[in-house]
């Protein structure tokens, strides 16, 4: 053990990929493999009603008539889904009561996150519910949430709890049957976590969701509902880290949101899965289906995220501007180095009349990696007077790296406006000398500049991601110069 | 002695540019550097402060008794050389609060120093733009972006005056100044000045010369220092052109 610390130590120091390791926690697993049994294992571990195990059926059957989407330009190794295990949850001891309760080495890896539960607890105002494989393990400030009627826990316990609400609303803006990702994670999502605002509240606090892959081959698949009633407000924000393997991992979640009348949802994102090493082997495969429904008018949804990790993501955060009047905004910065791949971007559905959507992008790419952004905007027949402004630039950084983007463009009434701008650039030598002039080194001045280069966005993100965001940012990028 | 160059030879791509400069700058001094456009003031600037693209084919640029050639530019900045750039570069983005920090602290830790606490770099942000007569506007904008050419040459003296240099090397830090603005550049740079450092301004005006006071003025003419003197050498170029230079190294 002392040798796995050294190690453990080292790895933590060196800025490779800082969350690279793995926590010595007792998992239960299911057998490797897919199908109706797993399906059913899966409901059964969880003590599902009978309409979501059916649900979860429904959506398998689905899944094994569709076929892996090859659309995305994206060199994806074949995927053995019947290799993968689709459910580790940490052994559980007892029902737990209390933080004390919970396993140490547990409490250790969120220490080690740099996100002890304890001290998020006293000194921010962040409550958390940390996802660590498949099941969620504890949210704090339930109690505090509660006083508000605001509604934040685990899905599974929101399935216990409030089963109606969970009924009423899965699958809403991401349908069983949507794309072959989400139908897989519909059939098989074990955890994840489930948010509820009620009418006319603002959250007092941000929450916070951490999703971690911990087990040896094991996929994560977690769900995440979230529920906006009329004129509240959330902000809440998601961040990831997976272990160093060598083997690929699977990631394949489910985010969705309904915002009703005058409702505001902010959603941010931190992805940082391991990326695989500098050779491109090893690294979480991340594909992720978010989408939120504007379903009332004057209603809002932003989607923010900086995605630095993954060996390859492949999500576009999505919003269905239903509501008359109602808001829009995806916001992206995406690094990728070495053999990462990113194919990211966003669809914005006009629905609404006078609806309005901006998507900012920027794509930052080195090594060898490529980098595209993908996007659509739809203006119906209905959505009368609407807007959209997108701007994508991409920032290279070497010459053996790809950016793309792949604008889809859908009109169908005069009165609507769609504005798209493009940008590639380079970080030139003269930013680079300027500011080694100053004493600053490449490796720091690259951050510096990138940093400058994604503030846009970067800006968008909840005090607490900006400053974590901001290291991110250099430390993916570090060794891509000089 | 602080910098010594001696028989420098620098090409740009096989084209040799410099042709064989010697200089010698001591604490306390100031030097003047003129000469016509395109003779090799600002590679020489340049060379000096470690940019890449430039072949040293023969001679030595000595910082401190240390030869310097290969040392990487940002440690020759941590070692305490500064330009003032010609043509300042544009940094999106990134807040001038933000740059002059990581400078420091960049510099601060190549001495084995600490970080600079931030009350005391706040004090010192705001001591160094009155110094230097630059608003605050200036310095909560990303660096240089969107300033204008003469905001821009105010703000290298402004890092200069944070940063401390014990060699700076204004590359025509005042061309596109006004007249007031020159007066506040050249005010700054005399604030500055002590005993332990020294400045090299590069310059095509003898105009600079009357609020900054050379110890020495150098003219360079087609990559060589060609005439040395006192600071009366500026005002006799100024009155007879470089033609005269010409004439006078045609002679030789
Ligand atoms: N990267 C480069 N590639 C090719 N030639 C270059 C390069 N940089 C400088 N030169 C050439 O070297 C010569 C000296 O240029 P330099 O900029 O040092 O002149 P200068 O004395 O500073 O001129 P000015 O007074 O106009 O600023 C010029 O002929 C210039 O065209
Ligand atoms: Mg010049």
């Amino acid at each position: 053990m002392a040798q796995d610390e050294k190690r453990l130590i080292e790895e933590v120091t060196q800025s490779e990929y800082k969350y690279g390791f793995v926590t010595d926690i007792e998992t239960e697993t299911a057998p490797k493999g897919l199908n109706e049994d797993t399906v059913r294992y899966i409901s059964t571990q969880k003590n599902e009603p009978e309409w979501l195990l059916e649900h979860r059926l429904k959506a398998f059957r689905k899944w094994k008539e569709m076929e892996q989407p090859n659309w995305a330009h994206l060199k994806i190794a074949e995927i053995d889904f019947q290799d993968i295990i689709y459910y580790a949850a940490p052994k559980k001891k007892k029902e737990l009561a209390s933080l004390d309760e919970v396993d140490p080495e547990l409490i250790d890896t969120f220490n080690k996150l740099g996100i002890s539960l304890e001290e998020q607890k006293r000194l921010s105002n962040v409550a958390v519910d940390a996802v660590i494989d498949s099941v969620s393990v504890k949210t704090t400030f339930t109690d505090t949430l509660a006083k508000h009627g605001i509604l934040f826990c685990s899905f599974s316990d929101a399935v216990k709890n409030y089963p109606d609400l969970v009924k009423k609303y899965l699958g809403m803006a991401v349908s069983p049957s949507d794309n072959f990702f989400a139908a897989l994670n519909t059939a098989v999502f074990s955890d994840g976590s489930f948010c509820y605002i009620p009418k006319g509240v603002r959250s007092p606090m941000e929450l916070s969701t951490y999703f971690r892959i911990n087990a040896a081959n094991t996929g994560q698949f977690e769900r995440t509902l979230i529920i906006a009633e009329e004129g509240s407000y959330v902000s809440y924000m998601e961040g990831c880290t997976a272990p160093q393997r060598d083997e690929n991992q699977l990631h394949a979640a489910i985010v969705e949101i309904i915002a009703m009348k005058d409702a505001e949802v902010k959603y941010s994102t931190v992805q940082n899965w391991y990326p695989g090493n500098k050779e491109g082997k090893g690294g979480i495969y991340n594909f992720v289906t978010k989408r939120g429904i504007c379903k009332g008018d004057h209603s809002k949804i932003s989607w923010t995220q900086v995605e630095t990790g993954s060996a390859i993501t492949w999500k576009y955060p999505s919003c269905i501007l239903s509501g008359d009047n109602s808001v829009g905004e995806f916001y992206s910065v995406a690094v990728t180095n070495n053999y990462q791949q990113a194919d990211t971007g966003s669809k914005m559905i006009h629905l609404g009349k006078n609806t309005k959507s901006t998507i900012i992008s920027k794509g930052i790419s080195a090594g060898h990696s490529n980098n595209s952004y993908r996007g659509l905007v739809k203006m119906t027949k209905r959505a009368t007077n609407s807007r959209n402004y997108s701007q994508c630039d991409s920032l290279l950084l070497g010459d053996q790296c790809g950016a793309h983007t792949f604008p889809y463009i859908e009109g169908a009434n005069k009165s609507s406006i769609i504005e798209h701008e493009a940008t590639t650039s380079k970080i030139s030598e003269d930013q680079l000398f300027y500011c080694q002039q100053r004493g600053i080194s490449q490796e720091s001045a690259v951050g510096l500049i990138v940093n400058g280069y994604a503030k846009e966005v970067l800006n968008k993100l909840p005090m607490e991601f900006a400053v974590e965001a901001q290291k991110l940012l250099s430390i993916s990028l570090e060794g891509s110069v000089g | 002695m602080l910098l010594q160059i001696k028989n420098l030879h620098v090409s740009i791509n096989g084209k040799e540019i410099l042709r064989g400069i010697n200089l010698e700058v001591n604490k306390g001094e100031v030097h003047a550097i003129m000469g016509p456009n395109g003779t090799g003031k600002s590679t020489l600037a340049n060379v000096i402060a470690g940019k890449e693209g430039y072949e040293i084919t023969q001679g030595e640029i000595l910082y401190n008794g240390k030869d310097i050639q290969k040392m990487p530019p940002e440690v020759r900045a941590q070692e305490g050389i500064f330009l003032g750039f010609q043509y300042p570069v544009e940094i999106p983005g990134v807040s001038m609060t933000n740059f002059m920090r990581t400078s420091l602290n960049e510099i601060r830790k190549y001495h084995g120093q600490e970080p600079i606490p931030a009350k005391e770099f706040l004090a010192r942000m705001a001591e160094k733009k009155e110094l230097v007569e630059i608003t605050a506007k200036l310095t909560n904008r990303s660096v240089n972006e969107g300033f204008s050419g003469g905001e821009k040459k105010k703000n290298e003296i402004y890092q200069m005056a944070m940063l401390e240099p014990q060699l700076a090397i204004l590359d025509e830090t005042d061309s596109g100044l006004d007249i007031d603005a020159l007066r506040i550049v050249a005010n700054g740079v005399n604030k500055l000045k002590t005993s332990e450092n020294a400045t090299v301004v590069i310059t095509h005006y003898q105009r600079l010369l009357d609020y900054i006071v050379p110890d020495f003025v150098h003219v360079l003419f087609e990559g060589k220092v060609v005439l040395s003197g006192g600071k009366e050498l500026a005002l006799e170029l100024e009155e007879k052109g470089y033609d005269w230079i010409k004439k006078e190294t045609e002679k030789r």
